[in-house]
């Protein structure tokens, strides 16, 4: 029955790492050529071999109204990660197609400044001459020695890869949303401070001023007023003036709405607490960890004592003054949660998109089920996330399926032009369309809708002018409005703009903006071949798009078939027509999303048959249903990152030792990276944990994963100590070095069930004797093994309860548990598999427990089973009918049987458990008898 | 060296897969008791009484009220006056009080503290509706804890069991001595009793451990150095004596002759216990069944634990149940064994299991017994290892399970998996009809 083991792969104690590491490497004659370009940081499954960078990053630029575009700061703040890549380059690219409106300064009709509480903006970039594609999240930040108090700034995430942008659009944004909004209340705090102070300056300069007049009129006794005296009125006058607007901006900056935020669960700044965090100079966890934490109350309130200066009369305007930094403009702790929000972000999109993706899709999944998810799954981590996101991305996947067609003909109204980076032409069309009036499908479209978009249309066509003229390759693919910061009522609730006049030149605006312009671009158009292999997916959409550059009548609104002014255009849509139904006919993504109940709103969908996007504006959570067209939009990218996902587990598996030794010597920065990187694309391939607590659980699994590899391979006798695990017998791990059984115990820490909802019952360390509370509370348990008499108690103890029990002995190497003769467990471990890391095995059990857990809802569940169809029937038929339905229908044998029963009893406990009171902890045992393993 | 019987970890035959283990002594928990259908109550040194679900192992509640530990513990059951049945529960601590409990609301009645001395036992006498407690002295109340009369100091080592006989009479252990008394109604009112010192009976050598009453005509006391003794409830006359079952080599004798060769522990009757036929006594480390027809043992277990039996009881099923100072509980069955009384017994299989019998039933048959008597033994079935230490009683629910209680301060319920599995399948389905989630997103 116990055999020895057929590769007992690693017999050191060391980390899994250390092993391939130290591994010699082979002769160079026996080696096979590595990929030619991988030398460069590429590798053979870079989808844009020709990008500089090796791994996502996020770029944070100004637009300096000294210098122009400029790099403020990386993250991560390495010079390794952009590499070649030129950040002036692209921070100009970038910057030059700031879509956010920003009238500062007089308006028209207002007799002060007015501070516009502007809206961010989002769009998605492409440059493909650099191989790099970005989000770009455009924010204003005041400062008052600023042109028009405004400094323009931008945050882009900057990937190789195209479709981790578009996919993860509304992630993204939602993210570096609460990084802008963070950064900006720290901002407005700082601005609110800087016009306290400026205040303080002119009311001192005033009195000076005010004395100095008075003293002149005293000395003057000559009945008209001289030159000078004059000048110190006008000036008087003036710093007046000046203090009425300052007091003006004060007022404004402190009338932001802070509603709104309390509104949203993003309330990482608390005052008191903020201070100590920004002087201790982390706060690290502090926005995640304390979403609940009441928001600004008093947040103006703290102005430390100042001594007011003079003030000259004109303020010195020059080039040479030094502006503030980004840290200067900001309120240190705010900023410090910026730059954490930020790193947290490039953690979080790290990696491959197809590994986001299925992350994504997964954790959907198992919220849905909700009956079974806490046996094996962490549930506390499900719950961190508002649950429509989860759901919203996973029904815009399987609309997707649903409604291929429609996507089809109309895909992607986010993205808008492309165009070959050989040619020096820009053009950005608008993303937001204007929404189809004769769409009867969302008859909840008001007015306000339409003049909300209009007016972003009018921002963006405001600022577009200078990045036409820039004459660049730029593509913009995407844009998106953002709805996160207020809702039009709000933000004009604070300003008392009136709206009228933007509306109407918004139609000029946006009516400019769509016409001939785009439609030279695009006749000048290079033909397909020149196009990335890849980016065509998403190229149709935008000649989708052109039609509606010719419909004047419309304004916005565009018919794909009717486009009679080019008609190699017209060709050019049928090609890439067809080219997306074969992307899309062949892709294995479309059909994950059939296991999803289908859409239940039809009439909540993204896109209409054209493709017009409607996005309400809405405050964040609900437009998330709208940002829902960026996952829905690109039905060919589901099919490619689905059957990337299958290629790729595949060539995991294949790749061979030697090249996963020779990959992890790869630079990997964070300690999360993965040990091979063999598969990987350009970016790195971490796993992608959304929270900070998931950071740790993400390497706790890697580590567990790998751990329990080690162990599957090392002890031939892991089947039966998995089994007594997974049937809810206490195994216990008995040593003397606590680092051992330690580790011993979070390998096999993954084949525990959960009891209920809260921790794992597993226990790494117990030094006393063990009681049956224990062995009722425990499922895993690590045993301290002493030669004190102490320790003899400890043994007898676990004599004693030796029925309730197995013990896996680390130092002899010998278990001693009940047989186990089924086949379920060989399928989980494997000794002789081939997953090579942690992570994979670990999901790799992830899914097999799964099926498990399925069949045992299925038993659990099913109402014959367990009770009688009619009130004669004796309880031995049901018995009967029971195993019948374990040994026939769910192909359980022998002790696989005892394992299903026992998960069906955690669920049925967990079930019937009232709310309030915990599951009562009962220990289920058998009197079977235990066999001795022996290496 | 033991020569304990043993069972391995295969048990076709114990129902009991699943716990549950009961928390909320601070000390050793001595007593258990049956309220009704699905509750009990625990008590023990830490002088606090628990209210539990049978069935859930819920706590019901957790009743303060006595300083000291918990010297005796009775339940009182109205009688059937009122409408619906109250249930009480009498306590008596080492603080030197009864308290009246009511099982229902969680809340103290009534509270009595004129004692002299610690009050060592309790006994309801249902049928007169008063309630005797034993201390130095045996006091009677009647349910609104009036004092009705009490007798004179009897010892200082005081009354440690009672049991109620018929004629109004009770029977006491008073250190090695058997008194009867007899309650007789007084003249003057009608609730009124006055007690009266019937006889003493000295018949045992030691100290009296244990009395049970098994039918109107019987009872039973054994004693530290092994007498049983059973005496007729009407006449308190000695009907039969069994004192040696220490010593399977000598024939059994009515007289207490025997001298000792082991120590009194070792053969001091702790518990008895009785259906109508059979008397079981938890002697030693071992338990054997006395016929009373036979008057004789026709069964024993010489070491059935590791240590002093402390609470043995008879199920329904011919099958018994015996709890230990090693911690252990085990489940034994009476099976009858078909012997031919002439042929010789194998008896050195029988010795090397501690069996004693068949000595003695040579010899008996050779004395009285007429042939073909079918002789037993106890079988173990099962045995139930949860508690770390002595397993002090122990409550038998029937299906609901069983209760245990230890010096560990534990509480544990064992039931029978498989029905908590069918119990609990039928809560899901009814949950789920409840809900209404048949129709949801399954």
């Amino acid at each position: 029955m116990i055999s020895a083991p057929d590769v007992v792969a690693f017999t050191r104690e060391e980390e899994l790492e250390d092993e391939l590491c130290s591994e010699p490497p082979l002769p160079e004659e026996y080696s096979v050529p590595l990929f030619p370009f991988a030398s460069h940081g590429a590798n053979p499954w870079a989808k844009v071999a020709g990008s500089k960078f090796t791994r996502d990053f996020i770029l944070i630029s100004e637009f300096s109204e000294q210098v122009g575009p400029q790099p403020l700061l990386t993250i991560p703040d390495d010079a390794k990660v952009s590499g070649t890549f030129d950040l002036n380059y692209f921070s100009l690219r970038i910057m030059s197609v700031d879509y956010q409106a920003s009238f500062v300064g007089h308006p028209p009709g207002s007799a002060y400044p007015k501070l516009n509480f502007v809206e961010d903006s989002k769009v998605v970039l492409g440059d493909s001459k650099e191989g790099a594609f970005a989000y770009v999240h455009h924010l204003t930040l005041y400062d008052l020695e600023a042109r028009g108090f405004v400094r323009p700034f931008c945050m882009a995430y900057i990937s190789a890869d195209e479709h981790k942008i578009m996919q993860q659009f509304q992630e993204l944004s939602a993210e570096f949303s609460k990084a802008s909004e963070c950064l900006k209340t720290g901002n407005r705090k700082a601005f609110a401070n800087e016009l306290e102070k400026k205040l303080k300056d002119l009311d001192y300069t005033r009195t000076v001023l005010h004395n100095e007049t008075e003293i002149q009129k005293k000395a003057n006794d000559k009945g008209y007023y001289t030159t000078q005296a004059i000048e110190k009125a006008n000036e008087l006058a003036s710093v007046e003036k000046s203090i009425i607007e300052h007091q003006d901006l004060l007022k404004q900056i402190r009338s932001y709405p802070y509603r709104k935020l309390k509104e949203s669960d993003f309330h990482p700044y608390e005052p008191e607490c903020a201070l100590g965090q920004a002087n201790a100079g982390c706060g690290q966890d502090l926005t995640a960890s304390d979403p609940a934490e009441p928001g600004e109350t008093h947040l103006y309130a703290h102005v430390p004592s100042y001594t007011p200066k003079l003030i000259k009369a004109k303020s010195a305007k020059c080039f040479d003054k030094k502006l503030k930094t980004l840290e200067e403009l900001c309120d240190i702790y705010f900023f410090t949660q910026t730059l954490d929000q930020l790193h947290q972000i490039e953690r979080t999109f790290r990696g491959d998109v197809c590994y986001l993706l299925t992350d994504q899709i997964s954790r959907a999944l198992l919220k849905q089920q909700s009956v079974t998810n806490f046996l094996f799954e962490d549930v506390s981590f499900l719950d961190e996330k508002p649950p429509e996101k989860q759901y919203r991305g996973c029904r815009g996947l399987s609309q997707d399926a649903v409604d291929r067609k429609c996507s089809e003909e109309s895909p992607a109204p986010k993205v808008v032009i492309s165009l070959g980076a050989y040619k020096s032409s820009v053009e950005c069309v608008p993303i937001k369309m204007e929404q189809e009036i004769e769409d009867s499908q969302e008859p909840k479209m008001t007015e306000s809708v339409t003049f909300e978009h209009q007016e972003n249309l009018d921002y963006l066509d405001a600022d577009i002018k200078g990045s036409i003229s820039s004459g660049e390759s730029i593509e913009v693919l995407g844009t998106e409005k953002s709805a996160s910061g207020l809702t039009k009522s709000e933000s004009q609730a604070s300003l008392p703009v009136s709206p009228s006049p933007q509306a109407g030149r918004s139609k000029v605006g946006s009516r400019r903006t769509v016409s001939e312009d785009s439609i030279e671009v695009l006749s000048t158009c290079p033909s397909e071949s020149l196009i990335p292999e890849d980016f065509k997916a998403s190229y149709p959409s935008a000649i989708n798009e052109e039609p509606y550059a010719d419909d004047e009548e419309g304004g916005l609104r565009f018919t794909p078939k009717l486009n009679p002014d080019n008609a190699d255009e017209q060709e050019d849509v049928s090609k890439q027509e067809n080219l997306v139904q074969v992307d899309s006919s062949c892709c294995i993504g479309k059909e994950s999303p059939n296991f999803l109940e289908p859409l239940p709103d039809l009439g909540q969908k993204p896109c209409d048959e054209d493709g017009v996007v409607r996005i309400p504006p809405q405050p964040y959570r609900q437009a998330e249903q709208g940002l829902r067209g960026s996952f829905g939009g690109f039905p060919s990218h589901d099919g490619i990152s689905g059957g990337f996902l299958s290629y790729e587990l595949d060539s995991r598996y294949l790749t061979g030792s030697r090249e996963v030794s020779k990959s992890s010597l790869d630079e990997c920065s964070d300690s999360t990276s993965y040990i091979s990187s063999a598969a990987s694309t350009c970016s790195d391939r971490t796993p992608s944990p959304a929270h900070p607590a998931c950071q740790a659980r993400e390497r706790h699994k890697k580590k567990a994963g790998q751990n329990a590899l080690r162990f599957i391979r090392q002890y031939p006798f892991a089947h039966p100590a998995i089994y007594s695990l997974l049937s809810g017998r206490t195994l216990i791990v008995l040593g003397e070095e606590e680092a051992i059984v330690k580790k011993l115990v979070t390998a096999l820490s993954i084949f525990v069930p959960n009891c209920g909802v809260y921790a794992k019952p597993v226990k790494h360390w117990v030094t006393s004797p063990l009681h049956v509370v224990d062995f009722q509370k425990w499922k895993l348990i690590g045993l301290q093994r002493m030669a004190s008499p102490a320790g003899v108690n400890v043994l007898h103890a676990l004599s004693r309860y030796s029925r309730y029990v197995s013990v896996l002995d680390a130092d002899s190497k010998t278990l001693r548990c009940p047989l186990y003769k089924g086949t379920l467990v060989s399928r989980l471990a494997d000794h002789r598999t081939q997953i090579k890391r942690g992570s994979t095995y670990y999901m790799h059990v992830q899914s097999i427990l799964t099926q498990l857990c399925s069949k045992a809802f299925l038993f659990t569940f099913c109402h014959h089973l367990h009770l009688p169809i009619s009130e004669r029937e004796p309880e031995e038929s049901v018995v009967n009918r029971r195993m019948n339905f374990l040994k026939l229908q769910l192909g359980l044998a022998n002790e696989d049987i005892k394992i299903v029963q026992y998960l069906a009893e955690l669920l049925k406990l967990q079930y019937i458990q009232e709310p309030g009171q915990g599951v009562n902890p009962l220990l289920r045992f058998d009197y079977v008898p235990s066999f001795l393993y022996k290496i | 060296k033991s020569s304990v019987q043993t069972i391995g970890e295969e048990q076709i035959q114990n129902p009991y897969t699943e716990l549950l283990v009961l928390k909320g002594h601070q000390d050793i928990v001595r007593f258990l008791v049956q309220i009704d259908d699905c509750r009990f109550a625990s008590a023990g040194d830490d002088g606090i009484i628990f209210l539990w679900n049978a069935q859930t192992g819920e706590k019901l509640f957790e009743l303060h009220g006595h300083t000291h530990k918990i010297t005796a513990i009775a339940p009182f059951s109205s009688s059937d006056a009122s409408e619906e049945k109250k249930h009480l529960i009498l306590t008596a601590s080492a603080d030197r009080t009864v308290i009246v409990w009511d099982c229902t609301s969680g809340r103290q009645v009534q509270k009595v503290s004129c004692f002299h001395s610690t009050v060592k036992c309790l006994t309801v006498l249902q049928r007169l509706d008063v309630w005797l407690s034993g201390g130095s002295d045996l006091c009677v109340w009647n349910r609104k804890l009036d004092l009705l009369c009490k007798t004179s100091h009897l010892t200082d080592a005081g009354i440690s069991a009672l049991v109620e006989l018929p004629k109004n009479c009770v029977a006491a252990t008073v250190g090695k001595e058997l008194v009867i008394f007899r309650l007789i109604a007084s003249d003057d009112g009608s609730e009124g009793w006055n007690v009266l010192e019937v006889k003493r009976l000295v018949d045992h050598q030691d100290n009296i451990l244990s009395l049970v009453s098994v039918n109107d005509l019987t009872f039973v006391t054994g004693s530290h150095v092994g007498e049983l003794i059973v005496w007729d409830a009407l006449d308190w006359t000695k009907q039969a004596c069994e004192c040696n079952f220490w010593d399977s080599s000598v024939p059994p004798d009515v007289q207490p002759e025997i001298k000792l060769s082991q120590s009194p522990n070792e053969t001091s009757v702790q518990h008895l216990t009785s259906d109508e036929e059979c008397v079981f006594a938890a002697v030693g480390k071992g338990i054997y069944v006395y016929n009373l027809q036979m008057k004789r043992v026709i069964a024993c277990q010489r070491t059935a634990h590791d240590s002093s039996v402390l609470h043995i009881e008879k199920l329904p099923n011919r099958q018994l149940i015996s709890c230990s100072e090693d911690g252990s509980v085990r489940i034994w069955e009476l099976r009858e064994k078909q012997q031919l009384p002439a042929e010789p017994v194998p008896t050195g299989f029988f010795n090397m299991w501690g069996f004693g019998r068949a000595s003695k039933q040579a010899n008996q048959a050779a004395k009285k017994m007429q042939d073909n008597t079918p002789m037993y033994f106890l079988e173990l079935v099962g045995d139930l290892i949860g508690h770390s230490s002595a397993v002090q009683m122990f409550l038998y629910f029937g299906e609901l399970g069983l209760a245990t209680c230890s010096a560990d301060h534990l509480i544990i319920l064992w039931k029978d998996g498989e029905r908590e599995s069918r119990l609990r399948s039928l809560t899901l389905f009814q949950k789920l009809a409840q809900n209404g989630d048949f129709q949801l997103k399954f």
